[in-house]
C-alpha cells in the first residue's frame, strides 16, 4: 500500500519561503500568480491492506513527527 | 551547582558551552551524548546550539523524538533547569517543553551577526542577574529564529512573565512575533534562546553581556 503525505502552512502563517518564489515567478515573466504556499510532501511504503488502520497511524506519525501542527496542516492520501 | 551538556549528532556550539560554563562555574559540567543510558545527577540541563541531525524535516525535530528528550522531560518535570540555545531552543519547541514555533527568518537568510535584547523578565532562575528592561549585546547566528505562536498563546506568554528576552528596537533579526528571542515554560525552570550568551562572557569575546546569565545559573558572582 502506498501513501502520499501533504503537508502545508497553516492559513495565516507567514511563508516567506512562498513570497520569495512568487516574486521568483514575477521576475521570470509569469504572471497572474496571486499567491504561492510552500509545503512537503512525504511518499510512503506500508505493510499491509487496512486502509483505515493504515490512516489510523499515518496521523499518528503526522501528529507525531511528519507535520509541525503549530503552523502546519497535513493531507492524507492512500493508494493501493 | 552541577550542569550537563546534552549533545545530539550536528551540534557545534557544545565546546563553546562547555567553555562557558566551565569558565564562570569553575567545574566543568558533564557531556551527555544523546545514546547515554541517563543524564547524571544535576541542577542544570543545556541543549546548545548546532544543526542537530543536519536540520532534517524541521529544525530540532529529529533530535526532539529522541529517547534522550524523554529523560530531559522527566527531569524538567522535577523542576530540574533546562536551558536551549539556538538549535537547542528549536529542539525544546520541538519536543512540547515551550510552546509555539520557529520559522525559517522572514529574510530567508542565514543571520550571524550582533543584536541587543532587552532583558524583559527577571523574576526567574536565569535573568535574574540582569535588571529588568536592561539592554545588553548578544550576537546570533541562525537560519531559522522566526518565532511564532498563536494569539492565545502569545497572551499567556506575554500576561505571565514567560518572555525573558526581547530583541530590543530596531534589531529584530529574523521577524520574530512581539520581537521574542527568549522565553520561559509555565513553570520557568525552562528557557529557550535564540541568541547565543556563551559566546560573550570574556573580554576576548568583545564584551561579558552573557555572563550574568550562566553566574545565576551557577550561583556564580558576574
Amino acid at each position: 500500500m502506498k501513501a502520499r503525505v501533504t503537508v502545508t502552512l497553516k492559513a495565516g502563517v507567514l511563508d516567506p519561503q512562498g513570497q520569495a518564489i512568487e516574486g521568483s515567478l514575477a521576475s521570470l515573466g509569469f504572471g497572474g500568480v496571486k499567491g504561492v504556499r510552500q509545503g512537503k510532501v512525504f511518499d510512503l511504503v506500508l505493510d499491509g491492506t487496512d486502509v483505515e488502520a493504515a490512516r489510523t497511524q499515518l496521523t499518528g506519525m503526522c501528529e507525531k513527527l511528519l507535520a509541525n501542527t503549530v503552523i502546519e496542516n497535513y493531507q492524507i492520501e492512500i493508494s493501493n | 551547582m552541577k550542569a550537563a551538556v546534552i549533545v545530539f549528532p550536528g551540534l557545534n556550539r557544545d565546546r563553546d558551552m562547555i567553555a562557558a560554563l566551565t569558565k564562570i562555574g569553575g567545574v566543568a559540567p558533564a557531556e551527555v551524548w544523546h545514546q547515554d543510558a541517563d543524564i547524571p545527577d544535576v541542577d542544570l540541563i543545556v541543549i546548545p546550539g548546532g544543526f542537530s541531525y543536519g536540520d532534517y524535516l524541521r529544525c530540532g525535530a529529529i533530535a526532539a523524538r529522541s529517547p534522550m528528550m524523554d529523560k530531559i522531560r522527566e527531569r524538567a518535570a522535577k523542576g530540574v533547569k533546562v536551558l536551549g540555545v539556538c538549535n537547542g531552543f528549536q529542539i525544546l519547541i520541538e519536543a512540547g517543553l515551550l510552546p509555539g514555533a520557529l520559522m525559517r527568518n522572514t529574510s530567508l537568510k542565514f543571520v550571524c551577526r550582533e543584536v541587543k535584547l532587552e532583558v524583559t523578565n527577571t523574576d526567574n532562575v536565569f535573568t535574574n542577574g540582569y535588571t529588568k528592561g536592561q539592554i545588553i549585546r548578544c550576537p546570533v547566528a541562525h537560519h531559522d529564529g522566526n518565532y511564532f505562536a498563536d494569539a492565545e498563546t502569545l497572551a499567556a506568554l506575554e500576561g505571565d512573565g514567560r518572555v525573558a528576552f526581547r530583541y530590543a528596537e530596531g534589531t529584530n533579526p529574523n521577524g520574530s512575533i512581539n520581537n521574542i528571542a527568549g522565553i520561559l515554560n509555565a513553570e520557568k525552570n525552562v528557557l529557550g534562546l535564540m541568541p547565543h550568551p556563551e559566546n560573550l562572557i570574556e573580554a576576548a569575546h568583545g564584551g561579558i553581556d552573557g555572563r550574568a546569565l550562566f553566574a545565576a545559573l551557577l550561583d556564580k558572582a558576574a
